[in-house]
Protein backbone atom coordinates (compact mmCIF):
# COMPACT_ATOMS: atom_id res chain seq x y z
CA UNK A 1 0.00 0.00 0.00
CA UNK A 2 2.66 2.40 1.10
CA UNK A 3 4.77 1.34 -1.86
CA UNK A 4 1.95 2.11 -4.29
CA UNK A 5 1.47 5.53 -2.75
CA UNK A 6 5.16 6.26 -3.21
CA UNK A 7 5.12 5.02 -6.78
CA UNK A 8 2.13 7.25 -7.52
CA UNK A 9 3.75 10.27 -5.90
CA UNK A 10 6.94 9.65 -7.82
CA UNK A 11 5.22 9.36 -11.20
CA UNK A 12 3.04 12.42 -10.57
CA UNK A 13 6.12 14.33 -9.48
CA UNK A 14 8.14 13.41 -12.56
CA UNK A 15 5.22 14.20 -14.90
CA UNK A 16 4.91 17.57 -13.24
CA UNK A 17 8.61 18.27 -13.64
CA UNK A 18 8.48 17.23 -17.31
CA UNK A 19 5.58 19.60 -17.86
CA UNK A 20 7.32 22.46 -16.09
CA UNK A 21 10.48 21.75 -18.06
CA UNK A 22 8.61 21.89 -21.36
CA UNK A 23 6.86 25.15 -20.46
CA UNK A 24 10.24 26.53 -19.38
CA UNK A 25 11.78 25.51 -22.73
CA UNK A 26 8.97 27.22 -24.64
CA UNK A 27 9.44 30.39 -22.56
CA UNK A 28 13.21 30.35 -23.27
CA UNK A 29 12.70 29.71 -27.01
CA UNK A 30 10.32 32.68 -27.13
CA UNK A 31 13.13 34.89 -25.79
CA UNK A 32 15.91 33.54 -28.02
CA UNK A 33 15.70 36.39 -30.60
CA UNK A 34 16.20 38.78 -27.69
CA UNK A 35 19.32 36.84 -26.69
CA UNK A 36 20.72 37.21 -30.19
CA UNK A 37 20.37 40.98 -29.95
CA UNK A 38 22.22 41.12 -26.61
CA UNK A 39 25.46 40.13 -28.25
CA UNK A 40 27.70 40.95 -25.28
CA UNK A 41 25.89 38.52 -22.99
CA UNK A 42 25.99 35.78 -25.62
CA UNK A 43 29.71 36.34 -26.17
CA UNK A 44 30.48 35.95 -22.47
CA UNK A 45 28.49 32.72 -22.31
CA UNK A 46 30.10 31.34 -25.48
CA UNK A 47 33.41 31.88 -23.69
CA UNK A 48 32.48 30.10 -20.47
CA UNK A 49 30.44 27.32 -22.11
CA UNK A 50 32.42 26.78 -25.32
CA UNK A 51 35.99 28.03 -25.08
CA UNK A 52 36.63 26.69 -21.59
CA UNK A 53 35.38 23.23 -22.65
CA UNK A 54 37.82 22.98 -25.57
CA UNK A 55 40.67 21.80 -23.36
CA UNK A 56 38.93 18.70 -21.95
CA UNK A 57 37.49 17.91 -25.40
CA UNK A 58 40.89 17.98 -27.12
CA UNK A 59 42.65 15.93 -24.45
CA UNK A 60 39.88 13.30 -24.26
CA UNK A 61 39.56 13.10 -28.05
CA UNK A 62 43.28 12.54 -28.46
CA UNK A 63 43.35 9.70 -25.93
CA UNK A 64 40.12 8.14 -27.22
CA UNK A 65 41.47 8.25 -30.78
CA UNK A 66 44.77 6.69 -29.75
CA UNK A 67 43.06 3.91 -27.79
CA UNK A 68 40.78 3.23 -30.77
CA UNK A 69 43.88 3.03 -32.94
CA UNK A 70 45.63 0.56 -30.64
CA UNK A 71 42.60 -1.67 -30.01
CA UNK A 72 41.43 -1.55 -33.62
CA UNK A 73 44.91 -2.52 -34.80
CA UNK A 74 45.05 -5.53 -32.45
CA UNK A 75 41.73 -6.82 -33.79
CA UNK A 76 42.32 -6.06 -37.46
CA UNK A 77 45.85 -7.42 -37.63
CA UNK A 78 44.46 -10.96 -37.11
CA UNK A 79 42.68 -10.64 -40.46
CA UNK A 80 45.57 -8.88 -42.20
CA UNK A 81 43.20 -5.95 -42.50
CA UNK A 82 45.13 -3.31 -40.55
CA UNK A 83 44.89 -1.01 -43.58
CA UNK A 84 41.21 -0.56 -42.67
CA UNK A 85 42.21 1.04 -39.35
CA UNK A 86 41.41 4.55 -40.59
CA UNK A 87 37.92 3.51 -41.56
CA UNK A 88 37.26 1.89 -38.18
CA UNK A 89 38.56 4.87 -36.21
CA UNK A 90 36.80 7.51 -38.34
CA UNK A 91 33.43 5.77 -38.51
CA UNK A 92 33.25 5.07 -34.78
CA UNK A 93 34.24 8.66 -33.97
CA UNK A 94 32.09 10.46 -36.51
CA UNK A 95 28.95 8.39 -36.01
CA UNK A 96 28.92 7.65 -32.29
CA UNK A 97 31.81 8.54 -30.02
CA UNK A 98 32.23 12.14 -31.16
CA UNK A 99 28.68 13.36 -30.46
CA UNK A 100 28.01 11.11 -27.43
CA UNK A 101 31.28 11.58 -25.53
CA UNK A 102 31.24 15.31 -26.26
CA UNK A 103 27.73 15.55 -24.81
CA UNK A 104 28.75 13.62 -21.67
CA UNK A 105 31.89 15.73 -21.17
CA UNK A 106 29.87 18.85 -21.92
CA UNK A 107 27.39 17.92 -19.19
CA UNK A 108 30.22 17.42 -16.71
CA UNK A 109 32.20 20.50 -17.62
CA UNK A 110 29.68 23.12 -18.78
CA UNK A 111 26.23 21.78 -17.82
CA UNK A 112 27.04 21.40 -14.13
CA UNK A 113 28.55 24.90 -14.08
CA UNK A 114 25.42 26.36 -15.69
CA UNK A 115 23.16 24.66 -13.13
CA UNK A 116 25.29 25.73 -10.18
CA UNK A 117 25.53 29.31 -11.43
CA UNK A 118 21.80 29.77 -12.02
CA UNK A 119 20.96 27.89 -8.81
CA UNK A 120 23.26 30.13 -6.77
CA UNK A 121 21.72 33.20 -8.37
CA UNK A 122 18.44 31.92 -6.97
CA UNK A 123 19.91 31.24 -3.51
CA UNK A 124 21.42 34.70 -3.29
CA UNK A 125 18.13 36.17 -4.55
CA UNK A 126 19.67 37.77 -7.61
CA UNK A 127 16.87 36.34 -9.75
CA UNK A 128 14.24 37.86 -7.47
CA UNK A 129 16.13 41.14 -7.50
CA UNK A 130 16.05 41.18 -11.31
CA UNK A 131 12.32 40.56 -11.28
CA UNK A 132 11.90 43.46 -8.83
CA UNK A 133 13.76 45.73 -11.27
CA UNK A 134 11.53 44.51 -14.13
CA UNK A 135 14.48 42.74 -15.78
CA UNK A 136 13.31 39.44 -17.24
CA UNK A 137 15.70 36.80 -15.81
CA UNK A 138 14.74 34.31 -18.50
CA UNK A 139 15.85 36.74 -21.15
CA UNK A 140 18.88 38.13 -19.35
CA UNK A 141 20.25 34.99 -17.63
CA UNK A 142 18.81 31.85 -19.20
CA UNK A 143 18.39 32.61 -22.91
CA UNK A 144 22.06 33.57 -23.62
CA UNK A 145 23.27 30.48 -21.76
CA UNK A 146 20.89 28.21 -23.64
CA UNK A 147 21.86 29.67 -27.00
CA UNK A 148 25.58 29.43 -26.20
CA UNK A 149 25.21 25.74 -25.31
CA UNK A 150 23.24 24.93 -28.46
CA UNK A 151 25.79 26.73 -30.66
CA UNK A 152 28.87 25.28 -28.93
CA UNK A 153 27.94 21.59 -29.00
CA UNK A 154 28.22 20.92 -32.77
CA UNK A 155 31.55 22.78 -32.90
CA UNK A 156 32.91 20.83 -29.94
CA UNK A 157 31.72 17.51 -31.40
CA UNK A 158 33.33 18.26 -34.77
CA UNK A 159 36.55 19.16 -32.94
CA UNK A 160 36.34 15.89 -30.96
CA UNK A 161 35.98 13.77 -34.11
CA UNK A 162 38.76 15.56 -36.00
CA UNK A 163 41.23 15.38 -33.09
CA UNK A 164 40.24 11.75 -32.47
CA UNK A 165 41.00 10.79 -36.07
CA UNK A 166 44.38 12.46 -35.68
CA UNK A 167 44.94 10.53 -32.42
CA UNK A 168 44.18 7.29 -34.25
CA UNK A 169 46.71 8.31 -36.87
CA UNK A 170 49.35 8.93 -34.19
CA UNK A 171 48.80 5.51 -32.59
CA UNK A 172 48.24 3.49 -35.75
CA UNK A 173 50.71 5.04 -38.17
CA UNK A 174 53.21 6.55 -35.75
CA UNK A 175 53.41 3.78 -33.18
CA UNK A 176 52.30 0.57 -34.90
CA UNK A 177 53.49 1.15 -38.44
CA UNK A 178 50.23 1.06 -40.40
CA UNK A 179 50.73 2.58 -43.85
CA UNK A 180 49.82 6.27 -43.65
CA UNK A 181 48.43 6.50 -47.16
CA UNK A 182 46.18 3.48 -46.58
CA UNK A 183 44.94 5.01 -43.31
CA UNK A 184 43.61 8.11 -45.07
CA UNK A 185 42.51 6.53 -48.36
CA UNK A 186 40.52 3.70 -46.72
CA UNK A 187 38.89 6.31 -44.53
CA UNK A 188 37.93 8.53 -47.45
CA UNK A 189 36.64 5.58 -49.44
CA UNK A 190 34.25 4.44 -46.72
CA UNK A 191 33.14 7.54 -44.81
CA UNK A 192 30.27 9.30 -46.55
CA UNK A 193 29.89 13.02 -45.99
CA UNK A 194 26.09 13.11 -45.91
CA UNK A 195 25.44 9.65 -44.47
CA UNK A 196 28.07 9.70 -41.74
CA UNK A 197 29.52 13.16 -41.04
CA UNK A 198 26.28 15.13 -41.36
CA UNK A 199 24.31 12.58 -39.30
CA UNK A 200 26.93 13.01 -36.58
CA UNK A 201 26.43 16.77 -36.73
CA UNK A 202 22.64 16.33 -36.47
CA UNK A 203 23.18 14.14 -33.41
CA UNK A 204 25.42 16.72 -31.76
CA UNK A 205 22.84 19.47 -32.38
CA UNK A 206 20.13 17.37 -30.71
CA UNK A 207 22.42 16.48 -27.79
CA UNK A 208 23.48 20.12 -27.33
CA UNK A 209 19.84 21.14 -27.24
CA UNK A 210 18.92 18.50 -24.63
CA UNK A 211 22.04 18.88 -22.47
CA UNK A 212 21.72 22.65 -22.21
CA UNK A 213 17.98 22.49 -21.66
CA UNK A 214 18.42 20.10 -18.73
CA UNK A 215 21.26 22.21 -17.27
CA UNK A 216 19.45 25.56 -17.31
CA UNK A 217 16.12 24.05 -16.20
CA UNK A 218 17.66 22.23 -13.23
CA UNK A 219 19.36 25.46 -12.16
CA UNK A 220 16.23 27.56 -12.54
CA UNK A 221 14.04 24.95 -10.86
CA UNK A 222 16.41 24.19 -7.96
CA UNK A 223 15.12 24.74 -4.40
CA UNK A 224 16.96 27.88 -3.20
CA UNK A 225 19.04 26.13 -0.56
CA UNK A 226 22.61 24.85 -0.42
CA UNK A 227 21.41 21.28 -0.59
CA UNK A 228 18.97 22.06 -3.40
CA UNK A 229 21.70 23.48 -5.63
CA UNK A 230 24.06 20.59 -4.97
CA UNK A 231 21.31 18.08 -5.79
CA UNK A 232 20.33 19.97 -8.93
CA UNK A 233 23.95 19.94 -10.14
CA UNK A 234 24.16 16.17 -9.64
CA UNK A 235 20.81 15.69 -11.38
CA UNK A 236 22.02 17.71 -14.36
CA UNK A 237 24.92 15.35 -15.01
CA UNK A 238 22.94 12.15 -14.36
CA UNK A 239 19.85 13.15 -16.34
CA UNK A 240 21.90 14.45 -19.25
CA UNK A 241 23.75 11.14 -19.43
CA UNK A 242 20.48 9.19 -19.43
CA UNK A 243 18.83 11.46 -21.97
CA UNK A 244 21.83 11.52 -24.32
CA UNK A 245 22.35 7.76 -24.29
CA UNK A 246 18.64 7.01 -24.79
CA UNK A 247 18.32 9.59 -27.57
CA UNK A 248 21.48 8.24 -29.18
CA UNK A 249 19.88 4.81 -29.50
CA UNK A 250 16.74 6.30 -31.05
CA UNK A 251 18.68 8.52 -33.45
CA UNK A 252 21.01 5.68 -34.47
CA UNK A 253 18.03 3.42 -35.13
CA UNK A 254 16.46 6.11 -37.34
CA UNK A 255 19.66 7.09 -39.18
CA UNK A 256 21.50 3.81 -39.66
CA UNK A 257 18.82 1.17 -39.09
CA UNK A 258 17.51 1.32 -42.69
CA UNK B 1 44.49 44.36 -24.93
CA UNK B 2 41.52 44.87 -22.68
CA UNK B 3 39.27 42.18 -21.26
CA UNK B 4 36.57 42.48 -23.90
CA UNK B 5 39.06 42.10 -26.76
CA UNK B 6 40.52 38.94 -25.24
CA UNK B 7 37.01 37.54 -24.81
CA UNK B 8 36.10 38.28 -28.41
CA UNK B 9 39.41 36.89 -29.65
CA UNK B 10 39.06 33.59 -27.79
CA UNK B 11 35.43 33.09 -28.87
CA UNK B 12 36.43 33.90 -32.45
CA UNK B 13 39.27 31.38 -32.27
CA UNK B 14 36.89 28.77 -30.80
CA UNK B 15 34.37 29.21 -33.61
CA UNK B 16 37.14 29.15 -36.25
CA UNK B 17 38.68 25.96 -34.81
CA UNK B 18 35.26 24.28 -34.67
CA UNK B 19 34.47 25.15 -38.27
CA UNK B 20 37.97 24.08 -39.35
CA UNK B 21 37.37 20.70 -37.67
CA UNK B 22 34.15 20.31 -39.64
CA UNK B 23 36.03 21.19 -42.82
CA UNK B 24 38.67 18.56 -42.03
CA UNK B 25 35.92 15.98 -41.50
CA UNK B 26 34.37 16.96 -44.83
CA UNK B 27 37.49 17.05 -47.00
CA UNK B 28 40.05 14.83 -45.32
CA UNK B 29 37.96 12.18 -43.57
CA UNK B 30 34.91 11.74 -45.80
CA UNK B 31 34.51 11.24 -49.52
CA UNK B 32 33.18 14.73 -50.29
CA UNK B 33 36.33 15.68 -52.19
CA UNK B 34 36.30 12.63 -54.44
CA UNK B 35 35.39 12.19 -58.08
CA UNK B 36 32.00 10.58 -57.61
CA UNK B 37 30.33 13.86 -56.64
CA UNK B 38 31.03 15.65 -59.92
CA UNK B 39 27.87 14.22 -61.46
CA UNK B 40 29.41 12.02 -64.09
CA UNK B 41 27.17 10.04 -66.43
CA UNK B 42 24.84 7.13 -65.81
CA UNK B 43 25.14 3.68 -67.32
CA UNK B 44 22.96 0.60 -66.88
CA UNK B 45 24.16 -2.98 -66.69
CA UNK B 46 22.05 -6.15 -66.28
CA UNK B 47 23.38 -9.07 -64.26
CA UNK B 48 21.93 -12.50 -63.50
CA UNK B 49 23.26 -12.22 -59.98
CA UNK B 50 24.92 -9.27 -58.24
CA UNK B 51 26.13 -11.26 -55.21
CA UNK B 52 26.97 -8.84 -52.40
CA UNK B 53 27.13 -5.70 -54.52
CA UNK B 54 25.68 -2.65 -52.77
CA UNK B 55 24.77 0.93 -53.57
CA UNK B 56 27.99 3.04 -53.33
CA UNK B 57 30.20 0.05 -54.21
CA UNK B 58 33.15 1.17 -56.36
CA UNK B 59 33.30 0.99 -60.16
CA UNK B 60 36.82 0.51 -61.49
CA UNK B 61 38.73 0.48 -64.76
CA UNK B 62 42.04 -1.38 -64.59
CA UNK B 63 41.72 -1.36 -60.81
CA UNK B 64 41.38 2.43 -60.58
CA UNK B 65 38.18 3.78 -59.03
CA UNK B 66 36.25 5.82 -61.61
CA UNK B 67 32.73 5.86 -60.18
CA UNK B 68 30.21 4.07 -58.01
CA UNK B 69 27.00 2.05 -58.05
CA UNK B 70 24.06 4.40 -57.65
CA UNK B 71 21.10 2.01 -57.68
CA UNK B 72 20.30 -1.71 -57.75
CA UNK B 73 16.84 -2.99 -58.70
CA UNK B 74 15.21 -6.11 -60.13
CA UNK B 75 13.57 -5.98 -63.57
CA UNK B 76 10.03 -7.30 -62.90
CA UNK B 77 9.82 -8.83 -66.42
CA UNK B 78 13.10 -10.67 -66.80
CA UNK B 79 14.02 -10.99 -63.09
CA UNK B 80 17.52 -9.74 -63.83
CA UNK B 81 19.31 -7.31 -61.52
CA UNK B 82 19.50 -3.83 -63.08
CA UNK B 83 22.52 -1.96 -61.75
CA UNK B 84 22.89 1.79 -62.30
CA UNK B 85 26.49 3.02 -62.45
CA UNK B 86 27.76 6.59 -62.24
CA UNK B 87 31.07 7.03 -64.07
CA UNK B 88 33.14 10.21 -63.88
CA UNK B 89 32.62 12.17 -67.11
CA UNK B 90 36.36 12.35 -67.91
CA UNK B 91 36.31 8.65 -68.88
CA UNK B 92 34.56 7.86 -72.16
CA UNK B 93 33.82 4.19 -72.69
CA UNK B 94 33.43 2.32 -76.03
CA UNK B 95 30.05 0.66 -76.70
CA UNK B 96 31.49 -2.84 -76.38
CA UNK B 97 32.73 -2.27 -72.85
CA UNK B 98 32.09 -5.24 -70.57
CA UNK B 99 31.27 -5.23 -66.87
CA UNK B 100 32.18 -7.89 -64.31
CA UNK B 101 31.47 -8.15 -60.61
CA UNK B 102 34.59 -9.13 -58.69
CA UNK B 103 35.51 -9.47 -55.04
CA UNK B 104 38.47 -7.57 -53.61
CA UNK B 105 40.43 -10.31 -51.87
CA UNK B 106 38.82 -13.35 -50.28
CA UNK B 107 36.76 -11.49 -47.69
CA UNK B 108 36.71 -8.08 -49.35
CA UNK B 109 33.84 -6.07 -50.73
CA UNK B 110 32.46 -6.58 -54.22
CA UNK B 111 32.96 -4.06 -57.01
CA UNK B 112 32.15 -3.60 -60.68
CA UNK B 113 35.17 -3.85 -62.98
CA UNK B 114 34.74 -2.28 -66.42
CA UNK B 115 36.82 -3.50 -69.35
CA UNK B 116 36.77 -1.09 -72.30
CA UNK B 117 36.55 -2.70 -75.75
CA UNK B 118 37.73 -1.47 -79.14
CA UNK B 119 34.66 0.11 -80.76
CA UNK B 120 34.86 3.55 -82.34
CA UNK B 121 31.61 4.79 -80.78
CA UNK B 122 31.21 5.74 -77.16
CA UNK B 123 28.51 5.01 -74.58
CA UNK B 124 26.27 8.01 -73.92
CA UNK B 125 24.57 9.08 -70.69
CA UNK B 126 21.87 6.49 -69.93
CA UNK B 127 23.51 3.87 -72.17
CA UNK B 128 23.56 0.18 -71.40
CA UNK B 129 26.54 -2.12 -71.00
CA UNK B 130 25.51 -5.34 -72.82
CA UNK B 131 28.42 -7.64 -71.99
CA UNK B 132 28.19 -8.54 -68.32
CA UNK B 133 29.47 -11.28 -66.09
CA UNK B 134 27.72 -11.97 -62.78
CA UNK B 135 29.22 -12.22 -59.37
CA UNK B 136 30.71 -15.54 -58.43
CA UNK B 137 28.73 -17.03 -55.56
CA UNK B 138 30.95 -19.35 -53.60
CA UNK B 139 28.19 -21.82 -52.67
CA UNK B 140 27.23 -22.24 -56.31
CA UNK B 141 30.83 -22.86 -57.38
CA UNK B 142 31.27 -25.42 -54.64
CA UNK B 143 27.98 -27.09 -55.56
CA UNK B 144 29.00 -27.26 -59.22
CA UNK B 145 32.37 -28.69 -58.26
CA UNK B 146 30.84 -31.41 -56.07
CA UNK B 147 28.27 -32.22 -58.75
CA UNK B 148 30.98 -32.59 -61.40
CA UNK B 149 33.04 -34.76 -59.08
CA UNK B 150 30.09 -37.02 -58.40
CA UNK B 151 29.17 -37.18 -62.10
CA UNK B 152 32.76 -38.06 -63.06
CA UNK B 153 32.92 -41.16 -60.90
Amino acid sequence: MNLLVRLGAWSLGSMQRLGRGSLFLLAVLWRLPGALVQFRLLLGQLYSVGVLTVQIIVVSALSVGMVLGLQGYNTLVDFNAEASLGQVVALSLVRELGPVLTALLFAGRAGSALTAEIGLMKVTEQISAMEMMAVDPLRRVVAPRFLAGVLSMPLLAALFSAVGVFGGYLAGVGLLGVDGGAYWSQMQAKVDFYGDVMNGVVKSVVFGWVATWIAVFEGYDAPPTNEGVSRATTRTVVHTAFAVLALDFVLTAIMFGN
Amino acid sequence: MNQQRILELSVGAFVAVGLAALLVLALKVSNLAQVNRDGGYHLTARFDNVGGLKVRSPVTIAGVRVGQVSDIAVDPQTFEAVVQLVVSSQYRLPTDTSAQIYTAGLLGEQYVALEPGGEEEYLQDGGEIRLTQSAIVLERVLGQFLFNKAAGE
